[in-house]
């Protein structure tokens, strides 16, 4: 009722205010991430690392340490074996449907060995954002910098890359290189953002804010900014909206980003409706 | 000899390439000169589009010499230009056509682009080569929404945005009507004849490119056959050469087809 006048209470809370630096880092390396992962087509392999990583997170949790630590682990030895398979890779989704669902048995075997599992496994899989630390957010700035410092390196040659791979590679682009370290970007990418949204609901931060900016512009470094705009907005609102209602963060970021999805198509659709009944 | 392998832009001697186990085509002895309109014809399957990646470096050679320049091929050769045989993009693909050219530029280079300077001289290097190949009307729109036709004008101008020296097409007609043929051939033609940049364009159908060529180097059977037109495209020539009854048909508008080729196996005997 007095939403905007109680606004500024929300960041009396310590652990508001970490949720919301989190969700800021980790919702700016989502977006820009994102870009390439739809540009590549590769929405599937980073749902697969994400999967992958909960065998990492539940195994980091039976040996008492952070279970981000053993995410990041898993996903990226894997993203380095699916990086380098190059563009192979493509088309492989059954393959790496059954990798997926192996790594998926052997987190629940971790779980079964550790007690206290139904919390954590909640938290992995569909995200904590509201439990997070003020150490957990330093280690995922720590991770979020060079992840885009490193994506920045390699821009332009990886949207080369992505865009015209025969091309890119007659005119001495180095492919296999490029592929195999935008894997490990995504890898760290993914294991950040399972923090706000867990393993499974990955797409709305990952891929949904990616999708939408494409939809709207063609311009690469415009996308990409408004990639990481709409992850703030659903990590953001979000967040708000759960501290004054019961209800988990998760399930209103993956509804503002289906929400928002839905409009732009809607949007699409009636442009080109329109389009048609005007004949000149 | 020599005075002539060094005005070669482009020279195979006893070249044999493998691929998956097979031999894709041996003993070919290729001669391109500077400034030469040159087609590479030949059946689905012979070879032609290895010979284009062979001069890109991104085949290499079983047995035998390639040089390209002078030089053994390597990848990233800033005087190669490449348009490859595609279907289409990808037409999800969001990306504008002046974005695609602009990767001519500097696609390869790495870190991102901050100088307003550098910025500026690529925009007017994009606008320039978009004009050249009249793309002007559909460069800023989404690039996997354009026709086959519009995407390739758009990849030619990424390819001569870097100047190549040597411009390599593979089957640039194939998506085109008719009159766009002819456009794309006539374009090629300047640029070979007028601008002295030596083209290699692997096509189907030889027809839209008469008038213009200056050499055919016509691959079936795992053999090369080179040298001008009208001694390549004859029945004795190539009968003698693949050892098939191969018949060379006029049809009533002139135009030429070269039958008994047609069907590649797998396996030459």
């Amino acid at each position: 009722m007095h939403l905007l006048i109680d606004l500024p209470s929300i960041f009396n809370y310590d652990f508001m205010r970490n949720a919301f630096e989190a969700g800021t880092i980790v919702s700016i390396v989502a977006g820009v991430v994102g870009y390439f992962v739809v540009l590549r087509g590769l929405s599937f392999a980073g749902h697969a690392l994400a999967h992958i990583g909960f065998a990492g997170a539940t195994g980091a949790v039976v040996l008492g340490v952070s279970p981000f630590y053993g995410l990041i682990v898993f996903s990226t030895v894997a993203s380095i074996g699916m990086g380098s398979l190059g563009r192979r890779l493509y088309g492989r989704d059954v393959a790496i449907g059954i990798v997926l669902a192996w790594t998926l048995g052997l987190g629940v075997l971790f779980l079964s060995l550790y007690t206290g599992y139904a919390t954590e496994a909640y938290a992995i899989l569909f995200g904590e954002i509201l439990g997070i630390s003020k150490s957990d957010v330093l280690v995922t700035l720590f991770a979020g910098i060079p992840t885009l410092l490193a994506l920045g390196a390699i821009y332009r040659p990886l949207l080369f890359a992505s865009i015209d791979e025969e091309v890119a590679e007659a005119r001495g682009v180095p492919i296999r290189f490029l592929s195999v370290a935008f894997m490990v970007l995504l890898a760290l990418a993914v294991s950040e953002a399972t923090q706000v949204v867990g393993v499974l609901l990955i797409f709305s931060l990952l891929v949904t804010p990616p999708a939408i900016a494409q939809r709207l512009t063609a311009r690469p470094a415009r996308a990409i900014l408004l990639s990481v705009l709409f992850a703030l907005l659903f990590t953001w609102s979000g967040l708000t909206i759960a501290f004054y209602l019961p209800y988990p963060v998760s399930f209103f970021v993956t509804s503002f980003a289906f929400g928002t999805y839905i409009l732009v198509r809607l949007g699409d659709y009636l442009k080109r409706v329109l389009a048609v009944k005007k004949p000149d | 000899m020599n005075d002539a392998s060094s005005k070669a832009v482009v020279r195979l001697a006893d070249a044999a390439v493998w691929l998956g186990g097979r031999e894709v085509w041996s003993d070919a002895n290729v001669e391109i000169n500077e400034g030469s309109f040159v087609v590479v014809l030949g059946p689905n399957g012979a070879g032609k589009t290895t010979l284009l990646r062979l001069i890109l470096g991104l085949e290499s050679l079983d047995r035998g010499i390639a040089e390209v320049f002078g030089q053994q091929p390597h990848r990233g050769n800033r005087r190669v230009g490449y348009v490859p045989q595609r279907q289409t993009l990808q037409p999800e693909l969001a990306v504008r056509g002046t974005d695609l050219v602009g990767l001519g530029v500097d696609g390869h280079h790495w870190g991102i682009p901050f100088f307003r300077e550098a910025q500026k001289k690529k925009r007017t290097l994009v606008e320039d080569a978009i004009n050249a190949v009249e793309a002007g009307s559909y460069a800023d729109r989404q690039v996997g929404l354009l026709s086959g036709g519009e995407q390739q004008r758009l990849i030619l101008a990424q390819a001569l945005i870097a100047r190549p020296r040597l411009l390599l097409l593979d089957e640039p007609l194939s998506n085109l009507d008719l009159r766009n043929q002819a456009a794309v051939v006539q374009f090629v033609a300047r640029l070979a004849h007028d601008e002295g940049i030596t083209v290699v364009l692997v096509a189907h159908d030889v027809n839209p490119l008469l008038p213009h060529l200056d050499q055919v180097a016509y691959i079936a059977k795992g053999k090369f056959a080179t040298g001008k037109p009208d001694e390549i495209i004859t029945t004795e020539r190539l009968s003698d050469l693949y050892k098939a009854p191969v018949e060379i048909v006029e049809d009533s508008r002139g135009r030429i087809f070269v039958v008994g080729l047609e069907e590649e196996s797998a396996h030459p005997h």
